[in-house]
């Protein structure tokens, strides 16, 4: 299979596959501790500091690797919880019906009628911005889109005729979720999966850059742009490089998801 | 007529609904407002009167009641840390914000439909790719990756720009406009590639209407069967993504305006957020949530008027 | 090599032709998933020749063909289809060579078309009469105020109620049948040579299919029109054709008049066609001991006030057929969720076997289940995707007879046997089965169950005639080897005829007839049994004509 790989989706998996080995070896890779002043403010790219230093003398690159970590570890503990937060009970939903479905979607629509961007900073106007509390607040907001899909295509699916055959058999609610339903919703779901996780990741550089993500000294990518950005003014690109790390990082992600997508949707039998 | 009626009601409802969640949210999670404007170093005695001063000691619902009433009648209260008047401070920063939001739609809006229709026209083509991969890369770069790309090449290579939009009462028109290029720009970036390809996808299910192979073979010119048979029935999708898109841009407004330091209603925003000065949080929480459930009740009403099965029921 | 003597039917010698395609070879690129993509040959080397004012019927299955080679006349493509090679000679010259302006020359003007949906093919936002006359006046072969009176000429023709108002309606405010004939006007009003219909009556009720097809009938008559009409039924086309050409996978069977078609059919395929509906079974007579009694059943959807099932009663009897028939609307599939228990009736008992089943499908017991299996019209969707054959019809042996392992697969390839398919399919998924494999398959999956009754719910009606015909053979040897009961819903009578023992007609929601076959089936009829049995397509000359003077002179007589 890996040989009908297209060349835009094999480097997305490249990037991909790098990134997440990076976040995870960080501390084996990075040539420098992460928040030690080893140089001159905005040094630029030399043998001994590949991207320069940062605004405070610290060495770039192992900022980055470290900032990998982080932004790819809360990322990830997000997509986690909104993920199976919203296929659960979007799933649930559909299969139980009735009142259950008529609240969860209720409340959804109500909790999707404000952006999320600007519900997440109502309610960090009260908490702390700590590790916890933003993996809880970017996992529930979001898993508000998850449940909306799985809740739609589990109810697409089971009002198809052989989730029908299947109840006429007797089956009972466990094997029509997990025999008959989960199978067929999951390339929609694993391609959705990607799609999470790249907005968690601009949801919380997003945060960092305005200063209410992760707090210093730790840094995540969104908070280095914070940190580096006055050097813009004077033509030092620094800011740009984990900026662009996290555009890189997104689009391979995407690319990987569509990959996956078509691929597994061209399993699928039947009619269109 | 009754359809659009309910809508409007559904939106006021949400709306009533939203100013709970927002005066929940900030109420009822831990953390006190006393506390936190006057810090760790607080004694008991100063945390007691300020509690009393801001009314912290009614129960919650007579404080959401009278937040709401004064929401109501135009009195969106004080500013903790400056003690100044909200509404006061808010309305220049809303037109400002309104400014950017308008002038970046009215070029984002007829910009995107042209080249949703070209990816229509010319489907499959190169076209049509490149701009599906411009979509691709537009909705993984986070705004802030854009907007610094511009200031360091238009504001401090080129220096066609100013780096900061600072835009004040009385500017010329004509200076506002330029002050406002480059976040415009960003913000255009951002939401173009969205409303594109949803333009694309509206049209492009319209195109493959049987109706429209009907009038192909009733040997109709091309620009005939698009303008006589597709276009009435694409503008109502048309309508519904620009007005979802619009919905985008005002929320992107947040980022952006910190990024050019522009001084509206997102800049306010964070500011007061980090600050921990939660009325203005939640006042200007309410504008942005009812600004967006505006756009999408439009969105719902256009889809509904546009409908020639609604409008002309059996 | 093309046999002209042989193949052009007899014509008299001064027909002067409208249409000629010769040797016609049209190809498209498909994209197979994961493959890159290929050219298949649609339609491959058919010549055909068409006189002016006469009738050319298309007919073969699904994948024959026949609407890309009709369509092909306007010089259109559907999806990414091109004509590769022949000549299409239209009133003397060659419209491939014209270009798309000569296509939009001709489109609307000598050539007009009438789709198998008219509900999708108009345009949901303009009135009917502007739809009506805009390809006179695109071509500008009428004045507005000409077309106009043209089109509720033509309205009225077609006995279209209101002629002089209708055209001010939308499409979503007309009935399907209605909006049938209002796209044969809109093909008519600019007075085209030639017309394309293309399964125009495909989409009706029978009641309904037989008036829009008499006023097709009649327009082209007083209009003097040519037309190719294809459709997948040789009844229906035998009664308006002058010539019929048989079409199988893209290449010309047989071309001949129509009587000698259904006549003499020259070809083995063609034969086949024609007598597809003859199946062999004796009828046999009701048992004292019914199988199961559906008494006085009332039913309603979501505690509505319109009751879709009212008052229903009906026996089946062990190792019998009852066939239920009806158009849409009328409470047949309705009929068997009530049976099932998925809408559990607001009134009346269903006994099962002796015993009385529960309302409501979750209080019933696991053998009440077993033994009355269901198998449903589209095979595809009743099949899910993602399990194999071996576990689709494993399953039912798993859950109810707790078959594991060896014993469950030869049970398995049992079944597969038993379907006429062979253990060979064991390991495949749905969507690598046609058809009618798909259908087997979910037969094989209710015998799984070893039940003592199925409800075959249109189980046919999505498959072309051969395949279906082959299905209900398959149904009926089972019946015999297993004496299970079958309760088969089902809006085709000429499927009705060949394997009931037992009818109910139903008509809004009600049972308006039932008792044995061929008591249902003799006179005197009931108002509605009559319309419906009327309103069947026969493969006969002058069927049409009969079954229209027949209705007239009861009208008449009423």
């Amino acid at each position: 299979m890996l040989k009908t790989i297209p060349v835009g989706s094999a480097l997305g998996l490249f990037f991909t596959v790098l990134f997440l080995f990076v976040a995870i070896f960080a501390q084996l890779i990075a040539p420098y501790p992460g928040s030690q002043i080893i140089g001159g403010v905005w040094e630029p790219m030399s043998a001994e500091h590949w991207l320069g230093t940062d605004n405070l003398g610290r060495d770039l690159l192992s900022r980055m690797i470290y900032g990998a970590q982080v932004t790819i570890f809360i990322s990830v503990a997000a997509t986690a919880l909104s993920f199976t937060l919203g296929s659960v009970l979007g799933f649930a939903a559909a299969v139980i019906g009735g009142w259950f479905e008529t609240v969860m979607s209720r409340f959804v629509d109500l909790l999707m009628s404000i952006p999320t961007l600007i519900f997440g900073l109502v309610i960090l106007s009260v908490l702390p911005s700590t590790i916890p509390v933003l993996i809880l607040v970017m996992g529930i907001l979001d898993s508000t889109r998850v449940y909306r899909l799985s809740r739609a295509v589990a109810a697409d699916i089971n009002v198809m005729d052989f989730v029908e055959a299947a109840r006429l058999r007797g089956e009972g609610t466990r094997w029509i979720i997990f025999r008959e339903i989960l199978p067929n919703a999951l390339s929609p779901l694993v391609s959705e999966l990607g799609l999470r996780f790249i907005y968690a990741v601009l949801f919380l550089s997003a945060l960092s850059f305005l200063g209410l993500g992760v707090q210093p000294p730790a840094a995540d990518w969104g908070g280095m742009v914070k940190e580096n950005k006055e050097g813009i003014v004077f033509g030092i690109s620094a800011a740009l490089i984990p900026a662009g790390a996290i555009a890189v990082l997104a689009i391979s992600v995407n690319l990987v998801a569509d990959w996956v997508l078509n691929r597994t949707s061209s399993l699928k039998g039947g009619r269109g | 007529m009754k359809l659009i009626a309910q809508r409007i009601a559904l939106g006021v409802l949400l709306l009533l609904a939203v100013s709970v969640l927002i005066f929940a949210g900030t109420e009822i999670l831990p953390g006190d407002v006393a506390a936190s404007i006057l810090g760790q170093a607080a004694t008991p005695q100063a945390l007691a009167n300020l509690r009393e001063e801001l009314g912290l000691n009614d129960p919650a619902i007579v404080r959401y009641f009278n937040w709401l009433g004064g929401v109501l009648t135009g009195d969106l209260g004080t500013a903790l840390t400056t003690r100044q008047d909200i509404a006061t401070t808010l309305m220049p920063r809303l037109w400002n914000t309104l400014f950017l939001a308008f002038w970046t739609a009215a070029v984002a809006v007829p910009l995107a439909v042209i080249l949703g229709l070209l990816a229509v026209r010319y489907r499959s083509g190169p076209i049509d790719k490149a701009i599906s991969g411009f979509a691709l890369a537009s909705t993984s770069l986070p705004e802030f990756f854009i907007g610094y790309l511009l200031i360091l090449f238009f504001a401090v290579k080129l220096q066609w720009f100013p780096s900061i939009s600072t835009v004040y009462d009385g500017m010329p028109f004509w200076q506002k406009i330029q002050a406002i290029v480059l976040p415009g720009t960003a913000l255009l970036l951002v939401v173009l590639a969205h409303m594109m390809r949803m333009t694309r996808a509206a049209i492009l299910n319209v195109m493959q209407s049987a109706y429209i192979e009907t009038a192909e073979l009733k040997g109709l010119s091309q620009f005939d069967i698009i303008r006589k048979h597709a276009f009435p029935n694409a503008i109502a999708p048309i309508v519904n993504v620009v007005m979802l898109n619009l919905a985008f841009l005002v929320v992107g407004v947040v980022v952006v305006e910190v990024i050019f330091v522009y001084p509206g209603m997102g800049q306010y925003l964070v500011d007061h957020v980090a600050k921990r000065d939660v009325p203005v949080v939640q006042a200007v929480g309410l504008i942005f949530a009812a600004v967006y459930i505006s756009l999408n009740i439009v969105a719902d009403i256009a889809a509904i008027l546009a409908n020639p099965r609604l409008r002309h029921p059996r | 090599m093309v046999d002209t003597a042989e193949s052009v039917p007899p014509r008299p010698a001064d027909a002067e032709l409208l249409l000629e395609i010769r040797n016609l070879r049209i190809e498209a690129r498909v994209y197979p998933p994961g493959e890159d993509p290929r050219d298949v040959t649609i339609v491959d080397d058919v010549s055909l020749s068409l006189p002016k004012g006469k009738v050319l019927g298309l007919i073969g299955e699904s994948g024959a063909g026949k609407s890309t080679i009709g369509l092909s006349a306007m010089g259109y493509g559907r999806g990414g289809v091109r004509i590769t090679g022949g000549e299409v000679v239209l009133n003397g010259r060659d419209i491939m060579k014209g270009g798309i302006r000569g296509f939009r020359k001709l489109r609307g003007r000598e050539v007009c078309y009438v789709a198998q949906s008219a509900a999708a093919a108009f345009n949901p936002a303009h009135k009917l009469m502007d739809q009506v006359v805009e390809a006179a006046l695109v071509h500008g072969t009428a004045t507005r105020a000409e077309a106009e009176r043209r089109a509720k000429a033509l309205f009225k023709k077609l006995s279209l109620p209101n002629p002089d108002t209708i055209g001010d309606r939308y499409p979503h405010q007309v009935s399907g049948g209605q909006l049938q004939r209002v796209m044969t006007a809109m093909a008519l009003c600019s007075e085209p040579d030639m017309i394309v219909f293309d399964e125009p009556t495909t989409a009706l009720d029978v009641t309904t299919q037989i008036d829009v097809l008499a006023a097709i009938k009649d327009a082209i008559r007083d209009t003097g029109v040519a037309a190719l009409y294809i459709t997948h039924d040789l009844a229906v086309v035998a009664q308006i054709a002058d010539e019929i050409m048989v079409l199988r996978h893209g290449k010309l069977v047989e071309w001949g008049g129509t009587r000698q078609i259904i006549k003499e059919p020259r070809k083995e395929y063609t034969n086949a066609l024609v007598s597809v509906h003859h199946i062999e079974h004796v009828e046999q007579a009701p048992t004292p001991a019914p199988l199961l009694k559906v008494e006085n059943v009332t039913a309603a959807y979501g505690g509505s006030d319109v009751k879709v099932l009212k008052d229903v009663s009906v026996d089946i009897h062990p190792g019998q057929t009852l066939a239920v028939v009806g158009e849409s609307g009328s409470g047949k599939s309705t009929l068997a969720r009530a049976i099932t228990g998925l809408l559990p009736p607001e009134e009346g008992t269903i006994t099962f076997d002796g015993r009385v089943l529960a309302n409501a499908l979750h209080d019933r017991t696991r053998n009440d289940l077993r033994e009355l299996q269901m198998i449903y019209q589209m095979a595809d969707v009743a099949m899910n995707p993602r399990q194999t054959v071996g576990t689709i019809i494993g399953r039912p042996l798993e859950f109810y007879f707790n078959l594991r392992g060896r014993e469950r697969d030869a049970r398995v390839a049992d079944l597969l046997e038993k379907i006429e398919m062979g253990k060979g399919f064991i390991d495949r998924y749905p969507a690598e089965l046609s058809g009618g494999q798909k259908q087997r398959v979910c037969i094989a999956r209710a015998l799984a169950a070893d039940p003592k009754l199925i409800i075959c719910d249109e189980v046919t009606s999505a498959l072309d005639p051969l395949v279906a015909n082959g299905i209900l053979k398959l149904l009926l040897g089972l019946q015999k080897e297993e004496n299970v009961a079958y309760l088969f819903i089902t809006h085709d009578l000429a499927t009705v005829k060949s394997i009931a023992d037992s009818i109910a007609v139903m008509y809004r929601g009600e049972v308006v007839r039932y008792g044995p076959k061929t008591q249902v089936l003799s006179p005197p009829f009931d108002d509605y049994t009559d319309l419906l049995l009327r309103s069947v397509p026969e493969m006969e000359l002058g069927w049409l004509e009969k079954a229209i003077a027949g209705r007239r002179m009861e009208s008449a007589g009423n």
